[in-house]
C-alpha cells in the first residue's frame, strides 16, 4: 500500500476553469459580481430595480440561474438588456462550466458589468468560484438577523452586504443593528448597504457602489474566495 | 446540500491521480474540510457512499479531516484555532489577548492525499 500526497483543491477542476474566466474578464475591463442569498431575499427584484436606472447604451448583461424555469430572465428581459437563464435541472449552484458555456454567445468587449444571479441558496455557490470580482450577499429584513451567524462561508465570502426590503422594518421584529453586528463578526471587511426596491431607498448608494467599481478602478477588498485561492493555484 | 457534486470531485480527482501509476488500484482518500468550506462531513460521507456502493469504489476508504478556524493574532503573531463557528474576530489572541486577529484558514476543501495499491 502506498500512500501519495496530493494537495489539490476538490474543486481543482472548477478553480481553473474561473480563473481563465477571471482573467478574460479583466482582459475586456468588465465588472462581474455574483449575486448569493436564500431563496425570496429579492436577487431578481434588485436587479431590475438596478437595470430600471441604467441607460440603454450601457453594456450591462445577466447570467440568472434557477433549478428551473425561464421566469427570471423574462422578468429582467424587459429591460431591454442582454440575459440568459441558466437552467440547472435541480443542481443548487452554478458552477464555472456553467457560465463558460452561456458567455460563448456574447462577445465579451460589448460588457462592462456582468450580474450573476445565483441559485438561491445559501450553501453551495459559495463554495464555487464563478470568476467574479466579489460575491454580494443579499439578507432580507424579513429573514433572521443571525443568518450570517447560521450561514458563515458566504458571509465570510462576500465583499458586500445588501440589506433588502428595509421599507418593512417597521412590521418586522428583525433587529438591523444585530444584523450588521452579525455579519462584521464572520466578515469584519464586509461592505453594508441598506435598500429598498419599493421605496427606491439605498438605491443611490448601491448604484454609487457599482459606478466606483466600474473598469477596476478600486479594488474590491473582502474578496477572499478569489484573490487568495487562484494565487495558491499557481 | 451540494455534497453530491464535491463527493464526485473528490473521487474524479483521486482517480485522476491513481491513472498516473500504472497498475495502482484506489484505496483509499484523504480529504481536509474546513469549518467555513460549507461542507458538512456528515452529508459528504453519506454522498460518498451513496456514489461508490456498488461500484468498483465499494471498498474505497475516505477519510475525513475537520479543520478549524485559525486566526492570527495582528500583534503578537500567535495562531490560534476556535472550534465554534462564532464569534471569530471578537475572540481576542489567548495569549496577548489583543483583539486584532486575522484569518488564516478554515475554508479547506483539499485532497489532502491518495492510498494505492501497486502492483
Amino acid at each position: 500500500m502506498t500512500v501519495v500526497r496530493v494537495e489539490q483543491k476538490v474543486l481543482n477542476e472548477n478553480q481553473r476553469i474561473a480563473l481563465d474566466l477571471r482573467r478574460r474578464f479583466e482582459e475586456n475591463d468588465i465588472l462581474c459580481l455574483n449575486f448569493i442569498s436564500a431563496p425570496g431575499s429579492g436577487k431578481t427584484t434588485l436587479l431590475e430595480s438596478t437595470l430600471a436606472v441604467f441607460r440603454p447604451e450601457e453594456k450591462v448583461a445577466v447570467l440568472t440561474g434557477d433549478l428551473q424555469t425561464e421566469n427570471d430572465a423574462r422578468r429582467i428581459a424587459r429591460y431591454g438588456f442582454p440575459v440568459q437563464q441558466i437552467v440547472t435541472g435541480g443542481v443548487c449552484h452554478l458552477d464555472g462550466k456553467m457560465i463558460l458555456r452561456a458567455l460563448e454567445p456574447w462577445p465579451l468587449e460589448n460588457i462592462d458589468i456582468l450580474f450573476i444571479e445565483n441559485v438561491g441558496n445559501l450553501v453551495c455557490p459559495s463554495s464555487y468560484d464563478l470568476g467574479e470580482q466579489a460575491k454580494i450577499v443579499l439578507l432580507s429584513v424579513t429573514e433572521g438577523e443571525d443568518k450570517p451567524l447560521k450561514y458563515p462561508s458566504i458571509f465570510h465570502k462576500a465583499a458586500l452586504l445588501i440589506l433588502t426590503k428595509v421599507d418593512l422594518l417597521p412590521y418586522v421584529p428583525f433587529d438591523i443593528e444585530a444584523a450588521k453586528a452579525n455579519a462584521r463578526q464572520v466578515n469584519p471587511a464586509i461592505e453594508i448597504l441598506e435598500v429598498s426596491c419599493a421605496t427606491g431607498k439605498g438605491m443611490d448608494e448601491w448604484r454609487a457602489w457599482l459606478d466606483e467599481r466600474r473598469g477596476n478602478r478600486r479594488p474590491i477588498a473582502a474578496a477572499i474566495n478569489t484573490g487568495v485561492v487562484a494565487d495558491k493555484q499557481h | 446540500m451540494h455534497e453530491v457534486g464535491i463527493a464526485s470531485s473528490i473521487l474524479e480527482a483521486a482517480h485522476s491521480e491513481t491513472a498516473r501509476r500504472p497498475g495502482a488500484k484506489l484505496i483509499g482518500i484523504g480529504v481536509r474540510i474546513g469549518v467555513l468550506s460549507g461542507v458538512d462531513i456528515d452529508a459528504l460521507r453519506f454522498a460518498f457512499e451513496c456514489i461508490t456502493a456498488e461500484t468498483e469504489d465499494e471498498k474505497v476508504v475516505l477519510t475525513t479531516e475537520k479543520c478549524p478556524r485559525v486566526n492570527r493574532c495582528e500583534d503578537c503573531g500567535h495562531e490560534f484555532s476556535s472550534s465554534h463557528l462564532s464569534p471569530f474576530t471578537d475572540a481576542p489572541c489567548p495569549r496577548c489577548h489583543c483583539e486584532r486577529t486575522k484569518f488564516v484558514s478554515g475554508d479547506q476543501l483539499d485532497i489532502a492525499f491518495v492510498e494505492v495499491e501497486e502492483p
